[in-house]
């Protein structure tokens, strides 16, 4: 199943290329494959049983059996969550791209390559099936900034290739590292075989090896000093390119922070705790002091994610606590950020975006007033901008509290200058509504039409998760809890023997 | 006993109000928009219903909380055992009756809106172009609220307390298009946030401490474990939870030093002023602290700081009331400044008095602005300067602002008297107060506040209400009218009926709810100490010579505003620069608004602390990432000088970095 949901986009990317018909048509081919995708993922995750085995759908062949590379697929509770707001995202990102119009079939060519991509990330067990999945990634985003884009698209489509490619490089040093450390018989690039192997006594340093996954994932999250990528990829990105990029892209970072450093060398996240959960304050404030002064509505976003995705610093952070007063929560509530985040600042690039197409403008200072014009656009900025800032019923909420919740008894100081952070947060969005939304409408802006169907759609597909897993969170911290049961129990061994 | 489905219902209906009208009669039904202030009326009023059968309920028996529900569960995984999340309802005499307070209040305002939030038949909109989105906000505001009110568990509390954050936003900003609305509403929203991130700390650091929770088989969060626990948590653990939620408190109830919003957000409708301003979202903050009383009892330092901050607001708002020239801002000052008074019961250890207080405010200070809104009807201003002499044509909107006025001030027999006599005869004899000093204190800041506010209200009453007319909308300079208002004119008749109903219904309470709700003596169907004994609590003592001084220090604060606006026989200017000096400094409300906002958040922040991150991020930071790459691609052709390049030039960068976090690990150590 997972194979299908992988290379299921991959196929609709290749139709979409091939197929030469209309726009319409090549509209219509992406939107099925998304949607089919969507029914997939949606699928996937109601047959996953928190309850079962840690691994499901698992899928292993053997493919480079010289050095034991395997294709080796399945999901846990970890990945489980993230496959479906690939699938969710997908959708948006698609119906948010219904007005381009220049090379329609490349366009959707590469925007569908680049979800399953993602979801191959999300998927695959094995080391290098993984690394392979997180490179390929990086092309359709390089095409799409660089062709779709607006601004200085070439600049930012090479700035985000370099640090992507230069946090690579630490990872796949770390990877071999990995390999090599074992006796030729014992060699693996399985993940879950990893998991529970000694990982302390390795041919460099296992710090070295640690610091290496660690730099490629602080880039890609990214945490503070590592993310002056991050606001020009999104500024100059197209609209669909800024979903997808928030919305996933940045939580391939965070998973692997969970799944690889947090799963595989508790010792030495624990040893880095302190360290993480300054970092997370600087993610925090600095992002959203930052915020506060952005003049360009789609690079106020994005600084508002590299602010919140210190959320999820915090909360692996929490593991400082020690073997015996650690629970999950804190890690629950950094894997419910991604996914909220997700949906959230999916939501609000889309919303920009709904507003770039008619405006033709991202500067703050021109707008005005335009919730007299476009009612329904400015319900979904304020849906997104609320669950932004942690209102509860929404999914921003539940995410929020449960990092404080699990991180405060490690770091009392650093969690409660992070719970500043929302007060900033109030105060960043609020503005910009204000700023944007309200006040009087302006004459220049009288002929802008409100959101199409499609626009509505894209909109709703997004507040749907949000409300639904605002006020009902158990549907995905259970499953959440079950991928970071074992995390949790390596703690314990470790930490404890 | 109500059933527990019942229960829910009571924010379940007028949740299903607004949801129709947003939801079904605004998107669909453009020809039943008319109809939308019917379907709140008829949710709130159900739900009123439900509230008063919980109150007959509640009289007898004890608690009569219901079993709470899983919600959802964290960390249940490890070592731990997790941590499980409920939800339910609380219902005990307290809950009962507030929710009583806020339905009947809700429901009334809701009447008087119908008539308020017509537009003028000019408008190109239509007359009933506001009535679906108002009515929705005001059916959810209302049903946050109950929810608050009824909750179980302190993280649902919260949720609950945000949310009616987010009704009042909508509402405060509900002319959006007026851009001193839209900054109202982000104000208050902001300012109670500040006050909600000391809520949240208090959160934490009871999560922080379940432990001593689990030892006893109580699950920290929920409301009732809270209060059982409260005895036996060890000496720290109340106070800062105590602190942290009265900050919370404070913040939603417009406390100093988080008063600043509510004078502002008079940019509302007035009837949203009249209940969110007056009757129930700012008391939120005296019901958490007397929902909660169990816990701040047993920190002196939380109780002491409530009864300072109380007394001290009391003083310090109604100082500020005394200078206003808009009718609405006199009266938001006037709650600010009575919520100071509850709060002062609550820190002497009188949490029956504070509600009792919370009680008879609630229908005389929402008698207050709704007696304002409909003189806007007539005159289409608020502010005073030009009104006056308005009682000649409205006689039923003056005579129930003189009730709301003279209850307001305390006068016998009126519900003002009864309650302020209650707490100050607490205050004075200190017998449940932590600290008898503190508890003398706010009994002359009390004492004084009593004063000032008996000549503010009579100040606003003559300017308004007696002497000549001083022309309305029409004598106000064009440039200072809002936009929306400009081709509005005087209209001198009284307003429509079913805006004066309300006014009488709410008359009546002002007059009799102090009187027969908390009687010296039996009074038929009532029992003596009916509100006291319901709360399970004694009533003070009642104290002649404490309700004749205060008696007299409201009529002298009454009489030296006739005085001085009435027959003018009094002058404050024969008091020079003084008076000018003081007059400016209540005017500019002793600079707070300033110091706030220009000095903190524009210059500290705006153009200082922001401005230096947004420097430093795009010059050194990303400076840093260019250099890197201007490096790469000019320092030759070797691959591996490319590469160094790149890791060495970024090495800075992290280092920079690194600096500031070696600081901050350090002071975490």
């Amino acid at each position: 199943m997972l194979t299908a949901i992988t290379f299921l986009p991959m196929i609709g990317a290749a139709l979409a290329l091939a197929v030469r018909g209309s726009t319409r048509t090549t509209r219509l081919i992406a939107l099925t494959t998304v949607l089919a995708e969507l029914g997939l993922t949606i699928s996937m995750y109601v047959i996953f049983s928190a309850e079962g085995d840690v691994y499901q759908f698992v899928q292993r062949a053997p493919w480079v059996s010289a050095f034991g590379i395997e294709f080796l697929m399945g999901v846990d509770g970890l990945s489980a969550p993230l496959v479906l707001l690939n699938g969710i995202l997908g959708v948006a990102a698609v119906l948010v791209s219904w007005r381009v119009e220049t090379r329609v079939r490349e366009y959707f060519m590469w925007l569908l390559l680049l979800q399953g991509a993602v979801m191959g990330v999300f998927a695959s067990l094995d080391l290098i099936l993984f690394f392979i999945f997180w490179e390929l990634e990086l092309v359709p985003m390089f095409f799409l900034i660089s062709i779709w884009g607006t601004g200085r698209r070439d600049y930012s489509a090479m700035k985000f290739l370099l640090f992507t490619f230069l946090g690579s490089a630490f990872m796949f040093a770390a990877i071999l590292a990995l390999y090599f450390s074992f006796p030729a018989g014992e060699r693996t690039f399985d993940m879950t075989a990893l998991i529970h192997k000694d990982l302390t006594n390795l041919i460099v340093p296992s710090s070295l090896v640690f610091s290496g996954f660690l730099v490629a994932f602080a880039v890609k999250l990214p945490i503070v000093p590592l993310h002056t990528w991050l606001p020009d990829a999104h500024t100059d990105a197209p609209t669909a390119v800024s979903v997808m990029l928030a919305g996933v892209l940045l939580k391939m970072g965070g998973y692997g922070l969970l799944r690889i450093n947090a799963g595989m060398f508790p010792e030495e996240l624990a040893r880095a705790a302190p360290l993480l959960a300054t970092l997370a304050v600087v993610n925090v404030l600095y992002g959203a002091f930052i915020v506060m002064r952005q003049t360009d509505l789609k690079r106020l976003v994005a600084y508002s994610s590299v602010s919140h995705m210190g959320f999820v610093v915090l909360g692996l952070a929490s593991v400082g606590a020690g073997a015996a007063q650690l629970d999950g929560t804190g890690l629950n509530g950094a894997a419910m950020q991604l996914f909220t985040h997700g949906t959230i600042t999916g939501l609000l690039f889309v919303v920009v975006g709904l507003v770039y197409d008619r405006a033709h403008t991202r500067h703050i200072a021109d707008m005005g007033g335009l919730s007299g014009r476009m009612p329904l656009i400015a319900i979904g900025f304020m849906v997104a901008g609320l669950a932004s800032l942690g209102l509860p019923t929404t999914s921003g909420f539940a995410a929020e509290i449960m990092v404080f919740l699990g991180t405060f008894p490690a770091y009392g100081l650093a969690t409660a200058l992070c719970a500043f952070g929302v007060v900033l947060a109030a105060g960043y969005i609020l503005w910009t509504a204000q700023r944007t939304m309200f006040g009087p409408p302006l004459e220049r802006w009288a002929h802008l039409e409100d959101a199409t169907r499609v626009d509505v759609a894209a909109m709703g597909v997004l507040v749907v998760p949000i409300f639904l897993f605002g006020v009902y969170p158990a549907l995905l911290t259970d499953v959440f809890d079950a991928g970071i049961a074992p995390i949790i129990a390596s703690f314990a061994q470790g930490l404890g023997g | 006993m109500l059933p527990e489905a019942a229960a829910w219902l009571i924010i379940g209906l007028p949740l299903l109000a607004g949801v129709f009208n947003i939801a079904v009669l605004r998107p669909w039904r453009r020809s039943l928009w008319q109809y939308a202030g019917y379907v709140g009326i008829v949710g709130t009023g159900a739900a009123f219903v439900l509230s008063l059968i919980a109150v007959n309920g509640a009289m007898g028996s004890g608690d009569a909380g219901y079993e709470p529900h899983a919600w959802f569960a964290v960390g249940a995984i490890g070592a731990q055992d997790g941590f499980q999340m409920t939800v339910g309802i609380f219902l005990d005499p307290l809950s009962a009756i507030m929710a009583a307070v806020v339905s009947g209040v809700s429901m009334v305002v809701q009447v008087f809106s119908l008539g308020y939030m017509r537009k003028d038949e000019h408008d190109a909109n239509g007359e009933w172009s506001d009535y679906p989105r108002y009515f929705t906000y005001m059916s959810l505001f209302t049903a946050s609220m109950l929810g608050l009110v009824l909750a179980y568990n302190l993280i649902q509390l919260f949720v609950f307390w945000e949310l009616v954050g987010l009704f009042s936003y909508l509402l405060i900003g509900f002319w959006f298009h007026r851009p001193a609305a839209a900054a109202a509403a982000k104000k208050a929203f902001i300012v109670t946030r500040i006050g909600d991130f000391g809520f949240m700390l208090g959160i934490l650091y009871l999560f922080l401490n379940r432990g001593e929770f689990t030892a006893l088989g109580l699950n920290p969060f929920e409301i009732p474990a809270i209060l059982d626990a409260a005895p036996m948590l060890s000496a720290g653990v109340a106070t800062w939870v105590a602190l942290g939620l009265f900050a919370g408190a404070a913040g939603k109830s417009a406390q100093f030093p988080l008063h600043t919003w509510l004078p502002d957000a008079m940019e509302g409708p007035t009837p949203v002023s009249s209940l969110i301003h007056a009757a129930t979202m700012v008391a939120a903050g005296v019901f958490l602290v007397a929902r909660l009383f169990g816990l701040f009892e047993e920190s002196a330092t939380a109780m002491n700081t409530v009864a300072i901050i109380g007394g001290f607001t009391a003083v310090f708002a109604a100082a500020m009331g005394l200078a206003s020239n808009d009718i609405k801002r006199v009266l938001a000052f006037s709650t600010v400044s009575q919520l100071g008074y509850m709060f002062l019961a609550l820190g002497v250890g009188a949490p029956g008095v504070a509600m009792f207080h919370l009680f008879n405010h609630a229908f005389f200070k929402c008698l207050l602005f709704l007696g304002a809104g409909s003189v806007h009807h007539s005159v289409h201003t608020f502010d005073m300067r030009y009104m006056g002499g308005i009682r000649r044509w409205m006689p039923i909107t003056y005579l129930t602002t003189l009730i709301g006025g003279l209850s307001l001030a305390g006068i016998f027999p009126l519900a003002g008297f009864w309650s302020k006599d209650e707490i100050l005869a607490t205050a004075w004899s200190g017998a449940h107060a932590a600290n008898t000093g503190v508890s003398q204190l706010v009994f002359w800041l009390a004492l004084a506040a009593a004063f000032m506010t008996a000549f503010y209200i009579f100040r606003l009453i003559i300017m308004s209400f007696h002497g000549e007319f001083r022309g309305g909308i029409d004598s106000v300079p064009h440039e200072e009218r809002i936009p929306d208002e400009a081709h509005h004119q005087v209209h001198q008749h009284e307003s429509s009926r079913v805006m004066t109903l309300p006014l009488i219904v709410l008359a009546v309470f002002a007059v009799g709810s102090g009187f027969v709700a908390n009687s010296l003596f039996d009074l038929g169907p009532v029992p003596a100490h009916w509100f006291s004994h319901l709360l399970h609590e004694d009533a003070p003592k009642f104290n002649l010579a404490i309700a004749a001084t205060s008696t007299v220090v409201a009529v002298a604060g009454i009489g030296l505003a006739v005085l001085v606006y009435g027959t003018r026989t009094v002058s404050f200017d024969g008091l020079g620069r003084l008076w000018r000096f003081a007059h400016r400094l209540l005017v500019q409300r002793f600079y707070m608004d300033a110091l706030y906002e220009d000095l903190i958040v524009r210059r500290a922040l705006y153009r200082g602390l922001f401005l230096v991150s947004d420097w430093f991020d795009r010059r050194i930071v990303d400076g840093v990432a260019d250099l890197a790459g201007w490096l790469g691609r000019n320092s030759g052709r070797a691959i591996a000088q490319l590469q160094t390049g790149h890791i060495q030039v970024y090495g800075v960068g992290v280092s920079m970095g690194a600096a500031v976090i070696l600081i901050f690990y350090l002071m975490q150590r």
